[in-house]
């Protein structure tokens, strides 16, 4: 169980190991899908070709730009490659390097996929199967007094089991398509892996040390992206909270710190939630008219994006830095503060 | 089931995965659906293209509608979009980007299910054999007494006696399906193509400071309304509680009742008299039977002013000129 929750927090850690994750996520899914997949040859001449190798194709280039889609570093690429200059400067090392790591990772799906197909063998068997040579295979009498197009028909058949009666020559021509298939398959792995290898091999004799510049700050530019977008959710919270503190006051026309404050001098000011009272804690709001009207107003007449800064002072002073004036109520010079309201203390007798 | 519970964890961090979450689901519901769907063809010239089309299009539109209704960024959309101006000016950007993000999601698991019902041939076969050329293939059963429409209707199903050992149905049936995973897969590459251009394309044209703007206010408003409807949950539950004990405290002040001895001046140990205020006086059959009348014919007027104004005792040390140094007021009860 620990091993599990460690692998997950490796790789939400940082971005790149979350998209080496998705990555291989993707393989198998790629796998899977081949497998799931009805492959069903056409047997007819004019589709038989189209069919297999478009299906040789296509998925791969599916899988590829998906692999772009789900990739959270294309934004981040994009928009540094748009951002305007202002007081940091641009690196085009940045740019290709992350170009170059998203096209690897997405180029993984894709060459899973193409493998597995070739290794398979359907796809080349109703590709290439009107391209062979019926003799070779067997007692072919049959085929001696038909037409070129009959002929052609008949060779089309042979991806289908159900649809070409001589099992024997069928088996055969299946097997030998297969054959090629596998080793065209075989091939393309070696490739793959020999480019991969070469590349990796290779690259450190090169730019060694401005390649450790430029990995440092893409990571950099993609953790700064993160942070920055957790700081905002962390800031939208605390004022929502003061926010909405503030409302429920303004409604009941209380400070809310009636007795709280005078008992609560001495202490610095970080007052914990679960030190405030019952009575703290109803907000001011003590009649069912109140409440109605909080209710009602919430939705009539939403309170204002401008928190005042004498509550803020003694609340969430940490949290909310500096002026919270970027709501689009375009208050950017005013500050609300209101009026001071007087405390002060009715006790009713019983 | 820790590992479930990790994954929800991960997925109840905030409410944009929760979002992403609930449509992977559906879309997974959709899948299951389909394969676990016994799909039966009724193999008659007027019906088949109604119920393919139908299976094909009925589902994906039910599915719709359940994303949005489950996205809880439809409430809060819903919400900005018709609220009166008020206090606070509407921004129309975030009211956008909401609705764009939750069509986006709910359009994930129809489309799973048209793909999948592409991919998988069944429907298409279905609705489309009758439109085949039969003199593409040879065998067609010809012996049957049938016209030429209704056979074609017939190629969906397997099991029909016409069609025993011809190969005519199987050709027919593989023509269609490769048509109709070929149509399947161009969607699929449409969609994919659209994705990759958006993601590429779109930082060139937006304003991404704008962007920026928008998606902090969407996430704020999303937050502030699950802030305010806990508020009001803690607040109704203090309310509750302030009124009941209110109610408690009237209902000793009844003649029958008698009054309790103030807390601060009894002398009995500290758990004992936790236990004596709890029981607000009450202590006999009678007196609860009496309150829990009360309770039920003449419910309290929802106003706690008076408890949360009554007297609190409060300690003061004075200098020996009579100036107050220092005032503590007790907890109150």
């Amino acid at each position: 169980m620990d091993k599990f929750r460690m692998m997950f927090q490796f790789l939400q850690s940082n971005q790149e190991s979350f998209m080496n994750g998705i990555c291989g996520i993707m393989a198998l899914a790629s796998a899977q899908m081949y497998s799931a997949f009805e492959f069903s040859c056409p047997c007819m001449p004019e589709y038989n070709y189209t069919y297999g190798i478009g299906l040789l194709i296509v998925p791969p280039i599916w899988f590829f730009l998906l692999g772009f889609v789900l990739n959270n570093n294309v934004s981040v690429l994009a928009e540094e490659w748009k951002r305007p200059t202002g007081s940091r400067t641009k690196d085009p090392t940045i740019l290709r390097y992350m170009f170059c790591s998203i096209t690897q990772r997405s180029l993984i799906a894709p060459a899973l996929w193409v493998s597995v197909t070739l290794m398979d063998g359907k796809s080349f068997l109703c590709a290439f199967s009107i391209n062979l040579d019926i003799e070779k295979f067997g007692n072919s009498s049959f085929v001696k007094g038909m037409s070129e197009t009959e002929k052609i028909r008949l060779l089309a058949r042979i991806p289908c089991k159900d649809l070409f009666e001589h099992q024997e020559i069928r088996v055969a021509a299946t097997r030998y398509i297969k054959c090629i298939s596998q080793a065209c398959g075989w091939i393309f792995l070696l490739m793959m892996t020999f480019t991969a290898f070469l590349i990796r091999a290779i690259r450190p004799c090169f730019t060694q040390a401005a390649f450790l510049k430029t990995k440092y700050w893409s990571h950099y530019i993609d953790i700064e992206r993160k942070m920055f977008d957790e700081t905002c959710k962390e800031h939208a919270k605390s004022f929502a909270k003061v926010c909405i503190q503030q409302y429920f006051e303004n409604i009941s026309g209380e400070m809310q710190s009636l007795h709280r404050h005078r008992s609560g001098k001495d202490d610095n000011g970080d007052e914990d939630e679960d030190k405030r009272s019952d009575e703290d804690k109803l907000l001011g709001i003590r009649a069912q008219d109140d409440m109605n009207k909080v209710l009602w107003n919430w939705h009539t007449c939403k309170p204002a994006l401008a928190l005042r800064k004498d509550q803020m002072d003694g609340e969430n002073n940490s949290k909310l830095n500096g002026k919270i004036n970027e709501g689009f109520n375009g208050f950017a010079n005013g500050h609300p503060h209101e009026t001071k309201k007087r405390e002060w203390a009715v006790y009713y007798s019983k | 089931m820790e590992r479930l519970k990790l994954v929800l964890q991960y997925f109840q961090s905030n409410s944009e995965s929760i979002s992403n979450g609930i449509c992977i689901v559906l879309a997974l519901v959709s899948v299951k659906l389909y394969t676990s769907f016994d799909f039966n063809c009724p193999c008659l010239p007027q019906y088949n293209k109604l119920y393919s089309l139908g299976v094909m299009t009925v589902p994906p539109i039910i599915f719709f509608f359940l994303g949005v209704l489950v996205n809880r960024h439809t409430g809060v959309m819903m919400d900005e979009w018709m609220r009166p101006v008020g206090n606070r000016s509407k921004n129309p950007a975030v009211v956008k980007y909401l609705f764009s993000a939750m069509i986006q999601r709910a359009l994930l698991a129809p489309m799973v299910w048209i793909l999948v019902t592409l991919l998988d041939g069944k429907i298409f076969i279905c609705a489309f054999s009758m439109s085949v050329d039969p003199g593409l293939f040879s065998g067609v059963p010809n012996n049957t007494g049938l016209d030429m429409v209704r056979i074609m209707a017939k190629v969906p199903c397997k099991e029909d006696v016409i069609f025993q050992n011809s190969s005519f149905r199987k050709a027919v049936s593989r023509y269609v399906r490769c048509y109709s995973q070929a149509v399947g897969w161009s969607i699929l590459l449409f969609l994919i193509i659209l994705g990759a251009m958006g993601r590429l394309i779109k930082p060139c044209f937006e304003d991404h400071a704008a962007f920026l703007q928008t998606r902090y206010w969407s996430n704020y408003l999303d937050v502030e309304q699950k802030l305010f409807d806990e508020t009001c949950v803690l607040h109704a539950r203090d309310f509750a509680r302030k009124c009941v004990v209110q109610f408690f405290e009237d209902m000793t002040e009844d003649s029958i009742l008698r009054l309790p001895h103030p807390s601060f001046i009894s002398k009995v140990g500290e758990r004992w008299e936790e236990e004596e205020e709890r029981l607000h006086g009450v202590t006999k059959q009678e007196q609860m039977d009496q309150l829990l009348n009360k309770w039920y014919y003449g419910k309290p007027e929802l106003d706690v002013t008076r408890i949360a104004h009554r007297p609190r005792p409060c300690v003061t040390w004075q200098d020996p000129g009579g100036r107050t140094l220092y005032s503590d007021i007790m907890a109150p009860a």
